[in-house]
């Protein structure tokens, strides 16, 4: 991507910036459509109907909300540290749209190769940590700073589980780089590494229960990372008002519910690359078999994006099915099972490896 | 001036104004938020010298780990704004003196140093060969460090039930 836009350019800076609003350009319209997909699941399973009026079944309501977002007054409070206030949506944003810099979304379409990938993408989200401390203390308010330090707790003791899958997934791709990972899982979903990966024999099918635990695991460690129900005590409305970005409003707002759905569509891009084929087709492509192969980065793109919607419909189906954990319930679910698994997987999966 | 060395200016800068700010800051908490501009600017130089493995160590370590210790640190401290950082006494001439036996030191280092400069070429991928160093020739070395990592955490966990008994 970046050496097609190089070449058709021929100016560093200017490519470079291109490929970013490529992804830039994906959250945000991700965003506006994730947040009404949000409402209409959450409808659709209260029994109603969710936003009808603005457009088709309310499609266009994301963007009067946010054409209203972007009128409202920008208000401070008075004891609010204001340049840390200013400084915080931007950073959180900027964490969860950095992770995006090496995320493959076709062959052809992926930021930058870097062998280092997945090791980034665990690096870079500590940045949301920081930022979101940052807006809990910097808005002077009791609720925000509680928050904040719930948010911090939880995204740091869940980072362990998600790092030992990773972990156990490089062992046995034995490669960091994102691309690579998606590229060894081809032609068939019987070879996504969920099912054993790609390499036919005994391990493959020993693999199977093990890779399935640790899809599991990893899904459930990165919704606590994301902060989705059941382990949102961070914006907890009904103890919190609504946790660390209680005193923010108009577009600063907005740069929190951005960041919270890239990080939403992100962790779901990791999952499906990590187990499920990344941008692989699981049915083979059309353009190979009609003799085009310019449609097959295409197709790939398609594919990328549906898995990644799927994983994100899974995060919303739970969020509006399942009851809050406590804050006590929330470390024992990481500490005393998610880690023990996440570790005796890795051990299995090391071993079977070897076979 | 190429493209290259206007973002090293860039991430330079960053560092070397945040670290300002660190130190000249009054409020506790400013600090360390700065400290993040400071690593995030060293790793980005690390970037640019091809050492992207430690770059992306430099963020995982110091911003994913010791910052956010060291805000949790800060901001669970009863008093945060009203600290008073400052020591009554104020030792300008040994100050002077050590700094400038240390940036001493730092100069004539940089400047006899050999330095190796191949500007156009592609840095190669190190963690295949960061990794195989570790487990052959720094196996030890490894090994102590982990060991030592180890010690500290049962060390942590046992001073933090001690009261329970």
């Amino acid at each position: 991507m970046y050496q097609f836009l190089y070449d058709l350019i021929g100016n560093e800076i200017l490519a470079g910036l291109l490929v970013a609003v490529v992804p830039l350009t994906i959250i945000l319209v991700f965003a506006l459509f994730g947040i009404w997909l949000e409402r209409k699941v959450s409808a659709h399973m209260q029994d109603r109907l969710g936003p009808m009026r603005t457009g088709w079944h309310g499609w266009l309501q994301t963007v009067a909300d946010l054409m209203k977002m972007l009128q409202k007054e920008d208000i401070i409070a008075t004891d609010a540290d204001k340049t840390l206030y200013n400084i915080a949506p931007v950073l959180v944003f900027t964490g969860s749209f950095a992770a995006y810099a090496v995320i493959p979304f076709s062959s052809k379409l992926l930021g930058s190769e870097v062998e280092i990938g997945l090791f980034y993408v665990i690096a870079i989200s500590s940045l949301v940590v920081a930022g979101i401390l940052m807006a809990g203390w910097s808005a002077n308010n009791k609720y925000s700073l509680l928050g904040a330090m719930r948010a911090a707790a939880q995204i740091i003791s869940y980072e362990i589980p998600t790092a030992l899958i990773v972990l156990s997934m490089v062992m046995f791709t034995g490669t960091l780089s994102l691309d690579k990972i998606s590229q060894m899982q081809t032609s068939s979903f019987w070879n996504w590494n969920i099912f054993g990966g790609a390499i036919f024999g005994l391990s493959k099918f020993l693999l199977i229960p093990f890779m399935i635990v640790g899809a599991l695991i990893i899904f459930t460690s990165t919704l606590a990372e994301v902060n989705r129900v059941p382990f949102d005590i961070p914006e907890a409305e009904s103890e919190l008002v609504a946790g660390y970005f209680t005193e923010y409003c108009g577009m600063k707002w907005g740069m929190f519910m951005l960041a919270e759905y890239g990080n939403m569509f992100a962790v779901s891009a990791i999952i499906s690359i990590l187990f499920l084929g990344g941008y692989q087709s699981p049915i083979g492509y059309l353009g190979n078999s009609i003799g085009t192969q310019w449609l097959v980065p295409f197709e790939q793109g398609f594919w990328f994006i549906a898995k990644g919607l799927a994983l994100v419909f899974v995060q919303m189906w739970l969020r509006w099915t399942l009851p809050r954990l406590r804050v006590d319930q929330l470390m024992t679910v990481c500490w005393k099972y998610l880690i023990p698994f996440a570790f005796i997987n890795l051990i299995i999966i090391g071993i079977i490896s070897l076979i | 001036m190429n493209f290259y060395d206007i973002i090293f200016y860039i991430f330079a800068a960053i560092t070397l104004l945040s670290a300002l700010f660190v130190v000249t800051t009054r409020n506790i908490v400013h600090s360390a938020f700065y400290l993040l501009f400071t690593f995030f600017g060293v790793a980005g130089i690390y970037v640019l010298l091809g050492a992207d493995f430690i770059a992306i160590s430099q963020i995982l370590i110091y911003v994913g780990g010791i910052l956010i210790l060291l805000l949790f640190g800060v901001m669970l401290t009863n008093k945060i704004t009203n600290v008073e950082i400052r020591t009554g006494t104020v030792h300008m001439l040994p100050a002077a003196i050590a700094t400038g036996i240390f940036m001493g030191a730092v100069v004539v280092v940089m400047v006899w140093t050999e330095w190796k400069s191949e500007p156009s070429a592609t840095p190669l991928t190190t963690t295949t060969n960061i990794g195989h160093l570790l487990l052959t020739d720094y196996v030890l070395i490894f090994e102590l460090l982990g060991i030592l990592l180890l010690v500290a955490l049962i060390g942590a966990a046992s001073i933090a039930r001690r009261d329970k008994e």
